[in-house]
Formats: structure tokens, C-alpha cells, sequence
């Protein structure tokens, strides 16, 4: 693992090293730390209360419902993409790839005012579903759309390249040996791709939970109603009741945590199992 | 009985089979040879019903199975790399195929068990049930791909390069072996190969394949002793050829009237194939000169590369490896007493 190019010195090696560690305490240690100090700068009971007031008890529990609804939802989706990507050949195919990817290049507000504009008093749909008595702007399902399309990508990202790699072989042979496509989906594809797709799941929810910008433009910010964590952090921000906020916000940064040890043990697991598999 | 007729198939603009009329009888151990890009795993994934035509019949039997996907075709089918299911162990690959069977059609998974177990025992791999496919050597590996396939009880057996993964000794082994197992099962076996001396080795009939026609079919002695074109010559068995002028059932080669009698009736320019094997050395000063560039020992032979007439085209002949072996440098002369002639535009097709 020490490998070293032969004209390298040790001195650049150390060098390097130094300004990557610098570059990561000062933009991710340092301010983790800062949410952690300031959240309970005040002390634990005041942390605690921040939690459990009744305003951030229905901010997390939104949050999870958002989180519940969408990354199912996105687990299937991304399944029926990456087969159909990696099993299937069919005219378009690069071009569904890219529209796949294309939530990661457009900014959040954008993915979320697009829903105002379908959606709102003053869209398209808007009128007609307010007439029927659908909210959709300004209530739950916005939000859950909104969250849908911005994490879109992340599951079909992280098994396209798997199963593409992996071909169509060993689906081949268990239809070649009777088994039904669904049957052969369960016992065959999804061993194969299990990992992959936890890893997807998990980062998924993360962003999931954690965004901010297009669910801003639709939640309407409604106290109690339409407002997730993050939404939930800013309000409280803004209204400089700091010891409250980050203590709301380190759940953010603890979920961030959990993911980030958990991805790495899966990547461990992962890389093992696909080294073995050669 | 398999019978294809009139089968096509394209994979965007290249055609990959074209017109491909085929019968496949009972018992019989066929091989599909030819180069890559020759179409001859398409022909056998359409045969199995991995692959669908754009145009033909594929019948067993009689009945159009054309339209019948893998699952129902009751093929065994082994894959160039396995595909063995890599998080089951041995024994649940090979027991894969009767365990997704219909609930009413399904043995007890006792007898699964057992019938695994006896599937093991004759591809030689009792005791290893509980290994999986990344712990197993290549040639273990090929054997479980066999049993899993055998498992269903199939009439054919299909195989996509089935040694090419393989190092040369366990390659020769498995082939006998093969060969055997098919004869014990009386099975109906296709496989898939570029590798003409595997073909000439194993099969009953082999079918020469060349860019998505069938150049030939027939025995291995036929197929290597009297090719049907210029491609099979070429590609089957070690092949010397010289560009040649015939007029009245004679070849011309650089001046040169050569001996060798000339069966087809054309005149015009040519090209005359003939293998090593087919000389005789030259006694009384005639036939051709060779310049020996190289010698090395085949078997019971002396390969002698060289150069014939002056001109940069290497030939190969065999001499008998009781003499001494010719000297780098020097000079033999020799006579072709066996081969092919086609015309030129055959042989460049």
C-alpha cells in the first residue's frame, strides 16, 4: 500500500498529504464541529427542548414521510431503469441515460418552481385541481414531487454501470433453465446487485431528508404543516434563535454521519464481494 | 430432429446470418465453426431461443419453434463464461433449474437434493457441493456450468465455446470427456468454436461458417480434405497458397508447370491451396525450389518454413523427422502432390 513512484519524494508525498488534511478539517471537520459546539452551547436541556417542541417533532415526522414515500418509489423507478438500460437494447437508450442524470445538473429551485408552474393557483393543472380540492403546492405532495425529482438520479446511477458490467449471462441462464422472469429477477438479479442498490438507497435517502432548495419553493413554509427539517432549521435561524436551530441541524449532521459509516462499511462489503466474484 | 430453414438475422445494418438452411440429426455431436464476427453464436442463441430471427424457421421435431422463448424449448444451454450464479453454492446451481420449476411439476426438494448430487457424481465433482463457483478452478467451473444444464433433462445440448476459457491440458481432457458424456446420455450436442482443430477433434459433422453464410458441412474429412471453397480451405487445418494461372487442367506458378492434377474445369487466374503434409521431396532436380528460413519439430515432423521461388511468400511443408533436419539457408526442392484450386475471385471473397 506504500507505493511510491521511484522519483518522488518523500517530502512532496507529506506535503500533499498535509494540504488535503487542512483542506478537509477546515471545510468539513470545522464546521461539523461548529454545529455540534453551538447546538449544545446552551447546555442539553435546551437541545433536548429544541427537539421535542411540537413545531420540530412535526418537521421530522414530515421529513420521514417524505423520505418513506419517495425512496420506495425511486428504488423502483431506478430498478426499471437500469434493467431496462442494462438488459435491453433499444433505440434511445444513451438518450434515457442522460435524461436520467439530467435532476444533478439542474438547480433544486428550478426542479421546484417547475411544480409551482404545473401546479400552482396560477399553472396549469392549478385551477381545475383546486376546483376538485387537490392541493398540491404548498401541501404534502409537493414536496414529495419535488423530492421525487431532485433524488431521481441516484439510484439508477449506481446500478446502470453494475448491471451493465455484470451483462446478461447469468439472467440468460436461469430463463434457459425454466425460470420465469420474475422468479429470475429474485434469485438471480437481485443477489447480484444487492449491494449496489443499498448503496443507492442509502444515498438517496440522504439527500432525500436533507434537501432544501426545491422543496423551499413549494412547502409554502407552513409551521407544523408543510415544513421539513431543514425548512424547519432556516425558519428558526432566521428568527436568531441559534442554540435551537443547530440543534436541529446536528440531526441533519448526524444523519450525515450514519450514512457516511454506513457507506463505507457497504463499500467495504461491496468492493469484497465484487472482488470475489471474479 | 432440429432443422433451421431460411434463417436471417441483422443487428442494425450488419447481417449477422444470411439464409442459414441447416439439419441437425438425432445423436449427433455438430460443431459451429468459424472465425469471429462469423455469425456462429447467433446461430446457436437462435436455436436456443435466446436469439429470434428476423426471418426463418427454427423446428424440433417437426413443430415451428420459432416463436418459443429459452424457457420452453427444453435446451440445455452452457455459456462461454458459465454464467454461473455466483452467490449459490454448487449444489443450488446445479439443482437451480428443477427448483423454479411450477409448484406441480416441482420434485420434493429432497430429491432435488439427491438428483443434484447424482448430477455431481458424473461430471466428476462429488464433495464439492458446497463450494461456490469463485473457489473452483475453470475446468471445475465448466463441469457445474454442464451438470446445471444437464439438470433439466434436456434432448439438446447447446455450448458457446465451451473449452475457450481453458488452458490447453484441461481443454484436451474435458473434450474427451465431453465427447463420452454425450454418447452415455445420447444426447443431441451444438457447440460453438473458433477452434478448427477442437472441431475436427470432437464432432460428427462440422459446419463451416463465414460471415453469416455456410461456406460448408460435412465430416471432418471432408471438411479438411476436400474444402467446398477457398474460406474453409484456408481456415481449416494449416494451409500453404500459391497464386497461380491455370490453362487445361494445368497450374502455372511463376513460370513453373506444376504436376499436380487440377480438378476443376476454369482457366484463368487462381489460387492453389495445399497443406504441408501434401509434398513429396524432389529426387531428380524437378518440381519446386524452397530456401530454408526455419525448421522446428512437430510431433513426428520437421515443420521447414521457406521461401519458394525467390518470392517473399513463406510456405510450410513436413518432412519425415527421421532424417536429419535441412539446414537453415539451404535449398530442397519439392512437388505438390495434393491439392485444391479456386478462382480467384472464391478465393478472395
Amino acid at each position: 500500500m506504500s507505493a511510491r513512484l521511484p522519483h518522488q519524494s518523500r517530502s512532496a508525498q507529506l506535503v500533499l498529504i498535509l494540504v488535503a488534511l487542512a483542506f478537509i478539517g477546515f471545510f468539513l471537520v470545522l464546521p461539523l464541529v461548529a454545529v455540534f459546539a453551538e447546538a449544545l452551547a446552551k447546555g442539553l436541556a435546551t437541545y433536548g427542548a429544541a427537539l421535542v417542541e411540537p413545531d420540530a417533532i412535526s418537521a421530522i415526522k414530515l421529513t420521514l414521510l417524505v423520505a418513506a414515500i419517495s425512496v420506495p418509489l425511486n428504488v423502483v423507478f431506478g430498478l426499471c431503469a437500469a434493467w431496462a438500460v442494462a438488459k435491453f437494447d433499444f433505440r434511445g437508450r444513451s438518450l434515457l441515460v442522460t435524461l436520467i442524470d439530467l435532476p444533478f445538473s439542474i438547480s433544486p429551485v428550478v426542479a421546484g418552481l417547475v411544480y409551482v408552474l404545473l401546479f400552482g393557483a396560477q399553472g396549469w393543472a392549478g385551477p381545475w385541481l383546486i376546483d376538485h380540492g387537490v392541493r398540491i403546492i404548498f401541501a404534502v405532495p409537493g414536496i414529495v414531487l419535488a423530492t421525487i425529482l431532485v433524488t431521481f438520479p441516484f439510484v439508477a446511477r449506481e446500478l446502470i454501470p453494475l448491471m451493465q458490467e455484470q451483462g446478461r449471462a447469468d439472467e440468460e441462464a436461469a430463463l434457459a433453465l425454466g425460470a420465469s422472469g420474475f422468479r429470475t429477477f429474485l434469485r438471480v438479479t437481485l443477489p447480484n446487485i444487492k449491494w449496489g442498490l443499498l448503496y443507492g438507497v442509502l444515498l438517496c435517502n440522504a439527500r432525500a431528508m436533507g434537501e432544501f432548495g426545491a422543496v423551499s419553493v413549494v412547502s409554502g413554509h407552513l409551521r407544523g404543516l408543510t415544513n421539513t427539517v431543514p425548512l424547519h432549521v432556516e425558519i428558526l435561524y432566521n428568527e436568531y434563535n441559534f442554540a435551537a436551530a443547530f440543534a436541529v441541524a446536528s440531526l441533519l449532521a448526524l444523519l450525515a454521519l450514519v450514512t457516511l459509516v454506513l457507506k463505507t462499511s457497504l463499500e467495504w462489503k461491496f468492493g469484497y464481494s465484487h472482488r470475489s466474484a471474479r | 430432429m432440429i432443422s433451421l430453414h431460411n434463417i436471417s438475422k441483422s443487428f442494425g445494418a450488419f447481417a449477422a446470418l444470411h439464409n442459414i438452411d441447416l439439419a441437425v440429426r438425432d445423436g449427433e455431436f455438430l460443431a459451429l465453426l468459424g472465425p469471429s464476427g462469423s455469425g456462429k453464436t447467433t446461430l446457436l442463441r437462435i436455436i436456443a431461443g435466446l436469439a429470434f430471427p428476423d426471418e426463418g424457421e427454427v423446428r424440433f421435431n417437426g413443430e415451428d419453434v420459432t416463436e418459443l422463448p429459452v424457457a420452453e424449448r427444453k435446451v440445455g444451454f452452457v455459456f462461454q463464461q458459465y454464467a454461473l450464479f455466483r452467490h449459490m453454492s454448487v449444489l443450488d446451481n446445479v439443482s437451480f433449474g428443477l427448483s423454479v420449476r411450477p409448484r406441480r411439476r416441482r420434485p420434493s426438494k429432497a430429491k432435488i437434493r439427491a438428483r443434484a448430487r447424482e448430477l455431481l457424481d458424473l461430471v466428476q465433482l462429488d464433495g464439492l457441493g458446497d463450494r461456490y463457483p469463485a473457489q473452483l478452478s475453470g475446468g471445475q467451473q465448466q463441469r457445474v456450468a454442464l451438470a446445471r444444464a444437464l439438470a433439466v433433462e434436456p434432448q439438446l445440448l447447446l455450448l458457446d465455446e465451451p473449452f475457450g476459457a481453458l488452458d490447453a491440458k484441461v481443454r484436451k481432457e474435458l473434450r474427451r470427456w465431453l465427447r463420452q458424456l454425450h454418447e452415455q446420455m445420447g444426447l443431441t450436442s451444438i457447440f460453438v468454436t473458433h477452434d478448427q482443430e477442437e472441431a475436427l477433434e470432437l464432432a460428427d459433422r462440422v459446419v463451416v461458417l463465414d460471415r453469416g453464410v455456410i461456406e460448408q458441412i460435412g465430416t471432418p474429412e471432408d471438411v479438411y480434405m476436400t474444402p467446398a471453397s477457398g474460406f474453409v480451405s484456408g481456415f481449416v487445418g494449416d494451409c500453404n497458397s500459391l497464386p497461380v494461372q491455370v490453362r487445361a487442367h494445368r497450374a502455372h506458378f511463376e513460370g513453373v508447370v506444376l504436376d499436380v492434377p487440377v480438378a476443376r474445369a476454369f482457366d484463368g487466374p487462381g489460387r492453389l491451396d495445399f497443406r504441408p503434409h501434401d509434398i513429396a521431396l524432389s529426387v531428380d532436380g524437378g518440381g519446386l525450389p524452397l530456401q530454408v528460413r526455419g525448421v522446428y519439430r512437430r510431433g513426428g515432423h520437421w515443420r521447414v518454413e521457406g521461401t519458394v521461388n525467390g518470392s517473399q511468400r513463406i510456405v510450410e511443408i513436413d518432412l519425415d523427422a527421421d532424417q536429419a533436419p535441412p539446414q537453415i539457408g539451404s535449398e530442397l526442392a519439392f512437388r505438390i502432390t495434393r491439392a485444391r484450386v479456386f478462382r480467384e475471385q472464391e478465393a478472395v471473397r
